[in-house]
């Protein structure tokens, strides 16, 4: 088959601009083939290439003495003791999930699971990450379902319990949702496996599902903003099967404990092109790929569609020759695919047979090692206009709306749709706090939290990056946790616009120092820039996930009040109203500044939280809504009444950062109330829970009319 | 006592079942679906929970044709105990050793949450509970429906083989059945997951009991 001449028409609609296709003719002394020019591509693009955001991801803190292995592989590595690690990443699959909302989250999950497993870890823990639409415009509906039955679909079959996440709602994301996928994995320390590629004329072979036409050119779309033509863009979402994962990372795991596998690289994003380049880059090797060897799906596939196809559930591998027969009695036993692809090659080429002919040979290193870098121009955000007056409010009524609004109802019936306690492992699962699992076979537990607030960040970047990742560092905190690390995924607008570049800058800016900060450096992410539909951005969205460690014999904190327990609040609390979510949720105006972070607060406090953890019989960190949901929330969660002395509008629902709600009794609080006097933390008493009312104030309500509106509030909205 | 667990390609509480097995005392085996043959002794076959082959045709229907399960109907013919849980329920239902079939869930939704039961059917299985108390497990299914047509409903309540009914049915089932009882009590399938309630750290320990009995018994017999 001839292959399409090269015309600006077609470079344009692979998304390479004029300026970059001079480059590969530069780079090549020639003109690309129709293959070639799809090879770049796909990895040129933003997607594959962080051309835009490498330069500033470059200043993140990404190194410690638990760091394993940061940025830069499937996922990162960080030691939790005994010779073992845990393996993680977050990772955005929005194009996808807006296009086709099941078959994009469903994917999504299946991508996130393969970097872990990868790694040579077996997934125990994941989260998700949502931000849609608002409930009532007229494809949030669709979205909700899709994306949550995508997720729950995958990631139940597979056999991954999900213990924790987020869900927001807001006009913002109604031309473009948001959905974030993490996934953590267990390893022992001397069995992790690299993606780099070693020894020449080893055979590179190709494991998995059959190769089909999905998914082409799915990258590239995801480096796009929207328009009007987004429905013919379907055809380029993948189709996961869960069924197939689950071999996968079954044979895989068998296949590596042979020590068959020298190095490994999952095909995600454009497939067999990244994943072989890839491997290639890392080892100083070159790769030989004869295409005629590819198991195909479909018949009469081009080296193109070969190439670019985001076919799901495969892998490449380089494999010990001496270990052949091993490795292929693995996968016929879990009945997958196997079949020698390619070679290692000492040239530093790029070489892709089919047919009998040469449809691409090109310089592998300057493949990835070239790929366009660029400085985009960036403002600053301008500072935020101070807030306007904001009246004191019905402390119950402002309380009620915000319980029952569709940010800070519960999201029970979104995460009863995902299993959260298969591998019996689960400890606390999602809807309070962190989610915790404790590490099979062991007393240790592992912490796993999701956090970002969008309306600070576009409000103020910097606190608002720092404020994600302080607030995730106080979710961990909260159970108990000892904060390791974490991983970003980076959702913004189009980086060729300088306001959006300001947003991303600002943001990653606070996001570095909190984690120097808070000593959680950064072991993986994922940038998703483009989120944009017809001009008009999302929220700057840089999701952070967390992960703590509780070692053996340490105590966790995952009680709930009793009776008489004692109400401690500790931090400062200035009555920060600014950007709320009384203001947003209920008042309905976006204004303000962020509330500032100091983060030299957010250490001490969540030291002190983590020191005297034996005296506390429940905690939880203050974030939207304040001291009145935390208090709410705690109260729901034991199914016992609370009584807050309070009756200021801005002390309630006031959103100051580095504080938490303690729960203890008596002859605690006040073995608390002198340790915090002698390190100068500051620690009120605020109430006392007990009964079965919530009392604010002066205001009382029944605590079982409160959770009753609080629960049923997205079944209402969805079901 | 010995417990054989069967692992089809998509079991993914194979493992959680051991671990429970395990805790209780007993030797475990797991069993590849391609064996044609239990370990010699084999006391009980547990038939996980998971997405044996992905759940593709119908729930359990292609596990039902391993050909591990030629020795399964055997072990069940002598009169040996098998302990399906969830997708482990919908295999032994399309095996025909368990009359009714699960359907899709009334709301259509999968749903993972405790829920409250009431232990009914005298059997091993059942009976560190007691007939009439009330426990707590967690569900974790997209089909979990018990369906049976009137005449079978009636028989396995008359002659005393629901072994567990929802104190208040989450997916429809009929006549809130959880979990049922083969003719000579020595089969039993539930959706409800005894494994994930086996431990402090999971909150509730609920589960345990039903390990531990089987485990004590079918070690003195």
């Amino acid at each position: 088959m001839t292959e399409p001449a090269i015309t600006e028409t077609l470079i344009d609609a692979h998304g390479i601009r004029p300026e970059e296709y001079q480059r590969i003719v530069d780079l090549l002394g020639r003109a690309p083939s129709f293959t070639e020019l799809g090879i770049f591509s796909a990895m040129w693009n933003e997607h594959c290439s962080y051309k835009s955001s490498k330069i500033h991801l470059r200043k993140l803190p990404t190194t410690g003495p638990q760091v394993i292995c940061g940025p830069g592989e499937n996922a990162g590595v960080v030691d939790i003791g005994d010779g073992q690690a845990v393996v993680f990443k977050m990772e955005s699959h929005n194009h996808p999930s807006y296009i086709e909302p099941h078959q994009g989250a469903a994917t999504g999950m299946g991508g996130i699971l393969r970097d872990v497993f990868t790694m040579g870890a077996r997934p125990v823990a994941a989260m998700n990450a949502l931000s849609f639409g608002l409930p009532e415009h007229p494809r949030t509906r669709r979205l909700v379902h899709g994306v949550v039955e995508g997720i729950g679909g995958y990631g139940n079959a597979f056999g991954v319990p999900t213990v924790g996440g987020e869900v927001r709602f807001d006009a913002a994301y109604n031309g473009n949702c948001l959905v974030n996928a993490f996934a953590a994995g267990i390893a022992d320390t001397d069995k992790i496996f690299y993606s780099a590629a070693s020894g020449v004329g080893r055979p590179v072979v190709y494991l998995g599902a059959r190769t089909g036409r999905d998914g082409v050119g799915g990258a590239t779309m995801a480096s796009a903003e929207f328009d009007d033509s987004i429905e013919e863009k379907r055809p380029t979402v993948q189709v996961g099967d869960p069924f197939t994962e689950k071999r996968l990372m079954e044979a895989c795991l068998e296949l590596m404990a042979t020590g068959a596998v020298i190095s490994i690289q999952d095909m995600g994003a454009a497939g067999l092109t990244c994943s072989a380049v890839e491997m290639g880059d890392k080892g100083g090797l070159g790769v030989r790929l004869d295409l005629d060897r590819v198991p195909c799906r479909e018949d009469g596939m081009t080296a193109y569609e070969m190439m670019l196809s985001e076919s799901q559930e495969r892998m490449l591998m380089v494999l010990d020759p001496a270990k052949e027969a091993e490795a292929r009695a693995v996968f016929d036993k879990w009945d997958l695919d196997f079949a020698i692809v390619g070679e290692t090659i000492a040239e530093d080429r790029f070489v892709v047979m089919h047919g009998g002919k040469v449809m691409a040979d090109l310089p592998l290193k300057a493949l990835s090692g070239t790929a366009p870098e660029y400085d985009r121009p960036w403002e600053p955000t301008p500072p935020a206009a101070p807030l306007g007056e904001v009246p004191q409010v019905d402390a119950l009524d402002a309380l009620k709306a915000l319980l029952s609004s569709a940010n800070h109802c519960s999201r029970a019936w979104i995460y009863e749709q995902y299993d959260s306690q298969v591998m019996a492992d689960t400890v606390r699962g999602p809807g309070y706090g962190a989610g915790v699992i404790r590490v099979h076979g062991t007393d240790k537990m592992l912490a796993f939290t999701s956090d970002v607030t969008p309306r600070y960040v576009a409000a103020n970047p910097v606190e608002g990056g720092k404020q994600a990742v302080a607030e995730a560092f106080r979710n961990l905190v909260a159970v108990g946790a000892k904060p390791l690390a974490t991983t970003d995924n980076l959702n913004f607008g189009n980086p060729e616009k300088p306001a959006i570049m300001g947003q991303f800058v600002g943001a990653l800016d606070g996001v570095g120092q909190a984690c120097v900060a808070l000593d959680m450096p950064i072991v993986s992410g994922n940038v998703s820039l483009y989120n944009e539909t017809g001009g008009s951005a999302i929220l700057p969205t840089p999701t952070i996930g967390a992960v703590g460690l509780i070692a053996a014999g340490e105590t966790p904190i995952l009680g709930l009040p009793r009776e008489g327990d004692v109400a401690l609040l500790l931090g400062e609390s200035a009555g920060h109203l600014g950007q709320s979510a009384l203001l947003a949720d209920v008042l309905g105006r976006a204004e303000g500044d962020a509330p500032p972070v100091d983060l030299q607060a957010e250490r001490r406090n969540g030291d002190f939280v983590l020191a005297h953890r034996d005296w506390i019989q429940a905690c939880t960190d203050l974030s939207d809504g304040g001291l009145a949901m935390a208090a709410f929330e705690m109260a729901a969660a034991a199914g016992l009444g609370v009584r807050i002395d309070i009756d200021d509008t801005a002390q309630l629902f006031g959103e100051d950062q580095a504080r938490y709600l303690i729960a203890c009794s008596f002859d605690a609080a006040e073995a608390l109330m002198v340790k915090a006097g002698q390190d100068g933390v500051p620690l009120v008493t605020v109430g006392r829970f007990g009964g079965d009312a919530v009392r604010l104030g002066g205001a009382e309500a029944p605590l079982a009319e409160l959770a009753g509106l609080h629960r049923d509030a997205l079944e209402r909205l969805f079901d | 006592m010995k417990a054989a667990i069967l692992v089809f390609p998509g079991s993914n509480c194979d493992r959680d079942l051991a671990t429970a097995f395990r805790a209780a005392g007993c030797d475990v085996t797991m069993v590849w679906h391609k064996d044609t043959a239990l370990p010699a002794g084999t006391d009980i076959v547990g038939v996980p929970g998971g997405f044996s082959f992905g759940d593709y045709l119908r729930c359990g229907a292609i596990a039902a044709n391993a050909p591990v399960i030629g020795a399964l109907r055997d072990h069940a013919a002598r009169g040996g105990y098998v302990l399906g849980i969830c997708n482990g329920f919908q295999v032994l239902t399309e095996t025909g050793l368990l009359p009714g079939a699960l359907l899709r869930n009334a709301r259509l939704k999968y749903i993972c949450r405790t829920v409250g039961l009431r232990v009914e059917g005298e059997s091993l299985f059942t009976h560190a509970y007691g007939t009439g108390t009330e426990i707590a497990l967690p569900i974790a299914h997209h089909d979990g429906n018990y369906y049976a047509d009137a005449d079978t409903l009636d028989r396995l309540e008359g002659e005393g083989r629901v072994a567990f009914r929802y104190t208040e049915t989450p997916n429809g089932s009929q006549r809130d059945i959880a979990g049922i009882l083969s003719e000579n009590r020595r089969v039993l399938g539930m959706m409800p997951h005894p494994e994930r309630a086996c431990d402090p750290a999971q909150g509730n320990t609920d589960g345990a009991r039903l390990f531990a009995h089987l485990a004590g018994a079918l070690t003195a017999a």
